[in-house]
């Protein structure tokens, strides 16, 4: 896909947010393109979360909003940003620990499917064919995220590296069109950031859109088609990598002053 | 399915009915009395089951439940009795009763959607007992529920021209009253355990157990945990208020005083204590606890007595202090339930560690 696209899949216009006197998010306007790996970086504290978090519905934002996909998203409605299309994964992972990992993947796919309780007390066949749908679709992104010889495991007695997998799959059995990922490094080795790359890679080159907050920077500028840096709350620059490294404003918040 | 066609569990499940359909005569040879206890055990199946999708599958804690069953009771005493004159057929009742269960399920879950653990039990509280107030008070200014004296005369289950009160003669077996009501209430019962495992495993039973996971994490992927949550409240308190309607079919009589907190606390101990969201657990702690009472009753004075020739404690007040201490010694050593689900003991046992 080109990065060139004239469409964005998303554009966050000023969007503020303060906790109480911390202005956490001051009029950040930022544009994601289809098919692009998008990066937001920024040092501690710098609103990476909070707008993540603005976005995907979990916070109300005090000011400006976000379009996505040609249509404003509504706020405080988390269930509603995955219904639309923008799945998340969590800086501190978010698994449902005492369900097996394809049960956990198997409940990313209820967004997109329909049974209700009539259907499940009647088990009828449409209920049973949607049933096996839900259950091979878990399997297959199982595979692709290569954990799915850990299928009927608990999710809270996976490896480090493998939660962040299933938690990537359970993301994608939403089906989202932009998959927004929070610190999906943090904590890993060389080996495990290096896979983890690639995994990223691949769901890009299947046709989602990605945003990536991360703090190795090495590993945002290598990946990354365009990054946008956060610095006290404020949008400091958005550009290509290259552009960004470059810039005297990030080498100073990043270094400091 | 094709478990099903395995003879091994084709001859557990041909015992198992023929357990089911003897048992009464066994317990009839003990008295009619022993019927009606077994009676109550299958009703209090019935209801921990129900509150079994509330409590073990979505994780919500309900101290309110026995409403929705005095909802149920109600509605069919006011509907099939002489106090309004009315003498509607079980399955106009039933479905009533479901119904307006269904809609006080809401009402409460309604506001209690943000609520969690202690706080949502607090609130629940309050509701069973507001219900069990009304139904004590709503004998003026018009007298809807007659207040503490309760309804009376509430005509018995007719299934067909089939009265289920007084003795019937089938294939040369006289069947009692209570005989009728217990396999009215285990085909309900095995409705009800059919519902709760197929929900288990369903769409909408992972969603219930996400949100008791990590709500923010289910909100992440989709789920609207407020219509979800409200459907687990809901289908809860239409079990209760269908438990209720053959409650007061049964009984004849109605009155607040059934319906207070203590019932409340023996259903959430029945789920508690057999293991929480594990049905075989659930259906356990259900007979256990509403056996056992009856059998320390009738046993506690006979073994005083042959144990030390004489009365030392009042078998009422020991019984009930037996009783309790079965139920510590329980959650002392078991602390998942008696039969809880393999996921659960792991989980407890890996949180002791």
């Amino acid at each position: 896909m080109s990065a060139n696209l004239p469409v964005p899949l998303l554009e966050a216009k000023a969007v503020a947010k303060h906790f109480g006197g911390v202005k956490a998010l001051r009029d950040v306007s930022l544009t994601i393109r289809r098919g692009e790996i998008y990066g937001l970086i920024g040092p501690n504290g710098a609103g990476k979360t909070t707008f993540f978090n603005c976005m995907t519905g979990l916070y109300v934002p005090d000011g400006g909003g976000f379009v996505f996909d040609g249509a404003p998203l509504v706020a405080d409605a988390p269930h509603r940003a995955a219904e639309r299309g923008i799945a998340r994964t969590f800086q501190n992972i978010r698994l449902f620990g005492n369900m097996t990992a394809l049960e956990n993947v198997m409940v990313g796919r209820h967004v997109r499917t329909r049974a209700g309780v009539l259907g499940a007390m009647l088990n009828n066949a449409a209920t049973k064919a949607e049933e096996a749908a839900i259950r091979q679709r878990a399997i297959d992104l199982l595979h692709y995220v290569r954990i799915e010889d850990r299928a009927d495991d608990l999710a809270k007695n996976l490896s480090y590296g493998d939660q962040r997998r299933l938690e990537i799959a359970r993301a994608l059995a939403t089906e989202p069109k932009l998959l927004c990922l929070d610190e999906p490094a943090a904590g890993m080795n060389a080996t495990e950031t290096a896979e983890l790359r690639e995994l990223i890679e691949g769901i890009r080159r299947d046709g989602t859109t990605i945003l990536l907050i991360e703090h190795d920077v090495k590993l945002v500028m290598g990946l990354c088609d365009r990054v946008a840096v956060l610095d006290y709350g404020a949008l400091v620059i958005e550009d290509v990598p290259a552009v960004v490294q470059k810039d005297q404003r990030v080498i100073e918040a990043y270094l400091g002053a | 399915m094709n478990k099903w066609l395995n003879p091994r569990s084709a001859f557990g499940i041909a015992l198992i009915t023929i357990a089911l359909l003897g048992l009464p005569f066994v317990a009839a040879m003990g008295g009619q009395a022993w019927v009606r206890i077994l009676d109550f055990a299958i009703l209090y199946v019935f209801l921990a089951l129900g509150l079994n999708i509330v409590v073990g599958f979505a994780g919500l804690l309900d101290l309110g439940y026995i409403a929705f069953y005095a909802v149920g009771a109600y509605t069919w005493a006011l509907l099939a009795s002489p106090h309004f004159g009315l003498h509607l057929p079980i399955w106009a009742i039933l479905p009533i009763g479901a119904g307006l269960a269904c809609i006080a399920g809401v009402l409460l879950g309604s506001p209690t959607l943000k609520l969690r653990g202690d706080y949502l039990a607090i609130v629940t509280l309050g509701f069973g007992e507001i219900v069990r107030i009304f139904m004590n008070n709503l004998n003026a200014p018009i007298n809807i529920t007659n207040g503490p004296q309760g309804i009376t005369l509430i005509d018995p289950v007719t299934i067909g021209g089939l009265k289920f009160s007084g003795n019937t003669q089938l294939f040369g077996l006289t069947l009692s009253g209570p005989m009728k009501y217990y396999y009215l209430l285990v085909a309900l019962a095995i409705l009800v355990i059919i519902i709760n495992l197929r929900l288990q495993h369903s769409r909408i039973g992972r969603a219930w157990q996400a949100i008791r996971e990590d709500e923010i994490a289910a909100k992440a992927v989709g789920i609207n945990t407020r219509n979800i949550k409200l459907l687990a409240f809901a289908m809860g308190a239409s079990f209760g208020g269908i438990a209720g309607g053959v409650f007061a079919a049964m009984q004849g009589f109605v009155s607040p005083e059934s319906f207070s907190l203590m019932e409340s606390i023996m259903i959430l101990a029945m789920v508690v204590l057999g293991g929480m969201g594990h049905i075989p657990g659930v259906i356990l702690g259900a007979v256990l606890l509403s056996i056992l009472p009856e059998v320390l009753r009738y046993g506690v004075g006979p073994a005083q007595m042959a144990l030390f020739g004489k009365m030392l404690v009042d078998p009422e007040s020991l019984r009930m202090l037996v009783f309790g201490l079965a139920l510590v010694l329980v959650m002392r050593f078991k602390p998942a339930g008696l039969w809880p689900s393999p996921e659960r003991k792991r989980e407890l046992s890996e949180a002791a560690k």
